[in-house]
């Protein structure tokens, strides 16, 4: 009898695919009209001669700048670039912040200890950092790494450090009952309980390590999407601004949806009212 | 043996929750902890698991005092509170991380078989009804073969028809291994269904009111009039636990109704 609901199961989760994916596309369509639509009417009125696009050139212009830094392969140079210092930057401050995170969420001595000098530290606006960090690691790669992953660390630790406190007590209590040590009450019941908000905290993380990737890059570099605009900047070429930001917009969203697609094996047990939309 | 000794608990704002329990209960014994809400049947089970400590005197099994959760006591909660990460089968599994993966599988198996929920080691406990996350509870816990097994009202958030069919589980994996079970209830019913022994619990402070043998053959037939009467006994001196004045009566412990066998 078993078998056979399992049988059903499966089924019923095949036969939606299809649909599912049509909604997706369809949601993903939605997504697009309102910037598409604001484009093309820009667009019709430069055409039309109604704007002076010379502050804010018109989509077509943008993109054939695009298209131009992508065929010299400058733009894959500038991506590349801001890639790696984002990755470097993000994998540091997020182990950092995970690691702290959850000692100080499990542990109410660590967190006396610790997080009053994190959060005094937290509360300094994170450029502030930046003159420092260039005359301790120079004006390189390091200081603009140790930058991100300043910026990333906060929003992961206290993501972390909150949902880890917030376990439910009922929880817990099963992990004591089998007298898990320590080490293996994190591991086994806290870590796992707390996946859907660490998630969240890696995504804001992520969020933060492109905006100080910009602050880094504006503040001194020969490439990286952040050079490309204080370029397009001084030599007064908007359409190069817009082509970098486009470019920003496009990686940092590749990089949301590849945690969200990445973590997504490990929430199906997840029991929330949107589960499978 | 399980011994609770002169057990008081105080909490930190001055309420007295249990004053001098003690009570033996012999290995293999069901006791089924009986007494309106507020009776500190629940705190009492929390001190045995040794999940709360208690303010004076203590519990122990087989002479080993109870001061942090036993390897031998095993302890099934009100809700099932299994790990919603984790599949039916890796609940089960809980507690047996020490074992080799071919036993665990295997007591897992016959686990599942054991509470009729074969093919359902794969499912996650969002799949399940309340009945069979229960279920799953139970065996989880009985699954590292404890030598006394806690329940704190395991049914009560089930309907009337589950609820007496998982008596009826209980009581089957019980005859395997034959573990001593407390039982914490505010059902009488349950209590003369399952237990060799009804406490009946007094509140304000918690303490002892009544100690009633509950005397029949297994399997119980709950419509016999030897069944309705050992109900009518507990239910009496439940009925005088609550009524009965605040002031404390010391020694208090045999119900009048109990004096003698049925």
């Amino acid at each position: 009898m078993s078998e056979a609901t399992l049988d059903q199961t499966t089924t019923t989760n095949a036969q939606p695919k299809a649909a599912r994916f049509a909604v997706f596309g369809t949601s993903f369509l939605l997504g697009l009209v309102l910037p598409v639509t604001a484009g093309l009417l820009y667009e019709a009125a430069f055409r039309a001669g109604l704007v002076q696009a010379r502050l804010l050139p018109p989509p077509s212009r943008v993109f054939t700048t695009l298209w131009k830094l992508a065929q010299s392969g400058e733009l894959t140079t500038h991506v590349l670039a801001t890639t790696v210092r984002v990755g470097m930057g993000f994998g540091l401050g997020a182990l950092v912040g995970m690691l702290l995170g959850a000692l100080t969420g499990a542990s109410r001595n660590a967190r006396r200890l610790l997080d009053p000098t994190l959060q005094a530290l937290r509360a300094i606006p994170s450029l502030a950092w930046v003159p420092l960090f260039i005359l301790w690691l120079g004006i390189f790669e390091s200081s603009k790494i140790a930058l991100i992953a300043v910026g990333v660390f906060f929003p992961v630790y206290l993501g972390v450090m909150a949902a880890i406190a917030n376990v439910d007590r009922k929880i817990v209590e099963v992990g004591r009952v089998f007298r898990l040590s320590r080490l293996a009450l994190v591991r086994r019941v806290l870590l796992p309980a707390i996946l859907p908000d660490f998630i969240i905290a890696i995504r804001s993380g992520l969020g933060l390590g492109f905006m100080f990737v910009v602050a880094a890059e504006i503040m001194g570099a020969s490439e990286g999407l952040g050079y490309l605009l204080v370029d397009g900047q001084q030599l007064g070429k908007p359409d190069q601004i817009l082509a970098a930001i486009i470019a920003f917009a496009v990686l940092g969203k590749i990089g949301d949806w590849l945690i969200v697609v990445l973590t997504k094996p490990f929430l199906t047990w997840q029991d929330t009212h949107q589960r499978g939309a | 043996m399980l011994t609770i000794d002169a057990l008081c608990k105080i909490y930190p704002n001055g309420t007295q929750a249990l004053e001098k329990i003690s009570l033996d209960v012999d290995a293999g014994e069901i006791v089924a902890l009986v007494g309106g809400s507020g009776c500190g049947k629940t705190t009492l089970l929390r001190m045995i698991s040794g999940l709360e400590a208690p303010t004076r005197g203590h519990a122990a099994l087989d002479g080993e005092v109870i001061d942090a959760p036993h390897p031998a006591v095993g302890i099934v909660f009100q809700e099932a509170r299994l790990l919603p990460w984790l599949t039916v089968a890796q609940n089960i599994a809980f507690g047996l991380d020490h074992l080799p993966k071919d036993e665990q599988d295997r007591r897992v198996d016959e686990a599942l078989l054991r509470v009729g929920l074969a093919g359902y080691g794969k499912r996650w406990p969002r799949e399940l009804s309340g009945g069979q996350a229960q279920r799953v509870s139970i065996v989880r816990a009985l699954v590292t073969q404890p030598k006394a097994l806690l329940l704190d009202e395991p049914f009560s958030a089930l309907d009337a028809l589950t609820r007496e069919s998982l008596q009826d589980h209980l009581l089957a994996l019980w005859e395997t291994h034959r573990p001593t079970l407390v039982l914490v209830t505010h059902d009488v019913e349950e209590a003369v269904a399952l237990a060799d022994r009804a406490i009946v619990l007094q509140p304000k402070p918690g303490r002892i009111f009544a100690d009633i043998p509950i005397d029949l053959p297994r399997p119980r037939d709950r419509l016999s009039p030897e069944f309705a009467e050992a109900k009518r006994l507990v239910l009496k001196a439940l009925d005088g636990s609550i009524n009965q004045p605040h002031s404390h009566q010391a020694g208090r412990v045999q119900s009048p109704a109990a004096g003698g066998s049925f």
